[in-house]
């Protein structure tokens, strides 16, 4: 079953079709859910190999020991189709292509074991940020600007897909794929997320988790008049235009 | 005008609350106070302030930040007045933190600080506790220490902003079982009122109901299962709030 969410006549109607086929996409969509988004930061095996000195360094001074989350604000969510809207005078802004972990029921203090239970599908994230330089302070400036947070176009529910923890998740700028990574990458798979968040936030029916985004290379930067397309197999395609702000 | 949220028979009401602190029903009908549960009077995004005050920031050996310095909490942390907060099992130091909490009244999007007061829809209380074992140098202060379930109790209720006559002048005071441990004042904010609007709504929209937790002053001290935290703002109200034990509130749970 695939669930989502369109604007009709400005109201929000949810709806579910049973085939992606049933589905056709257009600027309509918004976000299947509305709940909180929660992310998962530095949840990347190759990111955090590529940052083992740093992790090592002042600040930081030692890796983290635990999963580092952030909050993506309600301002920051659009639907398939949306514009992410990029400033002019902050710097280069990257696409951070990630599975989208949906909730389906109040979850607290899950074990790994149960996470599924609590997990009603699967979306896809375009996690839109500004280039970070440290992760010593919370990421609000790069990550919480209007339209930086592309959710859906849809769930899609969980006994459709096999395995979360091997999906193959393509960037494409332009119609050309720019980057290629896997939820295999992930240091912490998608059932350890939700029971590590949920041993202190109870997550609720319709909040999405960001498992885990790549690093930031020069690949996935994204500007005005680009279009930025995140595939994750057997998921489907999140497709936005940039302009500019 | 003072106005609120309730949980009055499973159905939650918005309630205002008269000048002898009473709770009064849309129909006029005024509800004893055991017979309600006091929900957050406000819902939308959490900011919160680390070190906006120069008292506390020497408190925690730090320099007063250059441009405020945010982070956001989720509203699975957020509880009524007169709730229970619990205190996880095994950790050195859990401290409570009162704060002046701005609410936001209508859109906001790169206002100026000459036009951000405009933007206050009331105003009210945090508390902001925070548990400092889990710090870590990721974020900081990550998620873990901050936006826990129930550590956040708000309110009591919302305090119309026109009713607040210069809220860069009331007074900040946190006790313990009655025994005064905190007490600061607005005054010494570093970043005051205006100058978060305009900075948070340069980054973003801000929509009614958004709070800005604006910082608290030094005063911090742990707090134990059975401890009765209340936190006060002159003008504003008075925030109750008690500790119970990992163990106690599992049982709740499981209710």
């Amino acid at each position: 079953m695939f669930y989502y969410k369109q604007k009709e006549s400005n109201t929000n109607v949810s709806k579910t079709a049973s085939s992606r086929s049933d589905i056709a996409l257009d600027n309509t969509f918004l976000p299947p859910t509305t709940g909180s988004v929660i992310g998962v930061a530095l949840n990347n095996k190759q990111l955090a190999a590529s940052l083992e000195v740093a992790f090592n360094e002042k600040p930081h001074v030692q890796p983290p020991k635990t999963p580092v989350l952030h909050i993506k604000t309600d301002n920051t969510h659009i639907g398939y189709g949306h514009s992410i809207k990029v400033p002019s005078d902050k710097g280069a802004v990257f696409a951070g292509p990630s599975l989208g972990i949906v909730i389906g029921k109040t979850a607290t203090r899950v074990s790994a074991d149960n996470a599924l239970d609590h997990i009603q599908g699967f979306t896809l994230v375009n996690e839109v940020s500004l280039a970070e330089t440290s992760f010593y302070r919370p990421a609000v400036k790069a990550k919480c600007r209007d339209t930086f947070c592309p959710i859906g176009p849809w769930t899609i529910d969980k006994s459709l897909i096999e395995t979360p923890n091997q999906l193959a998740i393509k960037t494409l700028i332009n119609g050309s794929v720019v980057h290629e990574t896997n939820t295999d990458q992930l240091i912490y798979p998608v059932e350890e997320i939700v029971s590590y968040i949920s041993s202190f936030m109870t997550l609720e029916e319709g909040d999405i988790i960001i498992a885990g985004t790549p690093e930031r290379t020069p690949e996935l930067e994204i500007k005005p008049g680009d279009s930025v397309t995140i595939e994750i197999e057997e998921i489907g395609s999140l497709t936005n235009p940039v302009e500019q702000e | 005008m003072k106005s609120a949220r309730i949980l009055f028979n499973n159905d939650t009401l918005n309630v205002t609350v008269n000048d002898q602190d009473q709770v009064v029903t849309s129909e006029g009908k005024i509800l004893e106070e055991s017979t309600f549960t006091w929900l957050p009077p406000c819902d939308g995004k959490m900011f919160v302030l680390a070190i906006n005050y120069a008292d506390h920031a020497a408190e925690l050996s730090f320099k007063a930040p250059d441009e405020p310095l945010v982070f956001l909490k989720n509203k699975n942390s957020l509880i009524g007045h007169d709730q229970l907060t619990f205190r996880p099992d095994n950790v050195d130091y859990m401290h409570y933190e009162c704060e002046l909490v701005v609410v936001i009244g209508k859109e906001a999007k790169n206002v100026s600080q000459e036009d951000a007061m405009d933007y206050v829809g009331g105003y009210t209380i945090g508390n902001d506790y925070a548990i400092r074992d889990y710090l870590e140098n990721y974020y900081r202060p990550n998620l873990r220490v901050k936006s826990r379930d129930t550590c956040t109790p708000i309110g009591p209720y919302l305090v119309d902003a026109k009713d607040v006559k210069d809220p860069h002048n009331l007074m900040l005071r946190t006790y313990i079982n009655g025994e005064l441990k905190q007490e600061g004042n607005t005054k010494d904010l570093v970043f005051n009122i205006p100058h978060l609007i305009a900075y948070l709504s340069d980054i973003m929209t801000l929509t009614p109901g958004d709070m800005i937790f604006t910082g608290t002053p030094e005063g911090l001290a742990d707090v134990k299962p059975g401890d009765v935290v209340v936190t006060e703002v002159e003008g504003v109200g008075v925030l109750k709030n008690t500790i119970i034990s990992e163990t106690d509130y599992l049982n709740t749970l499981n209710q």
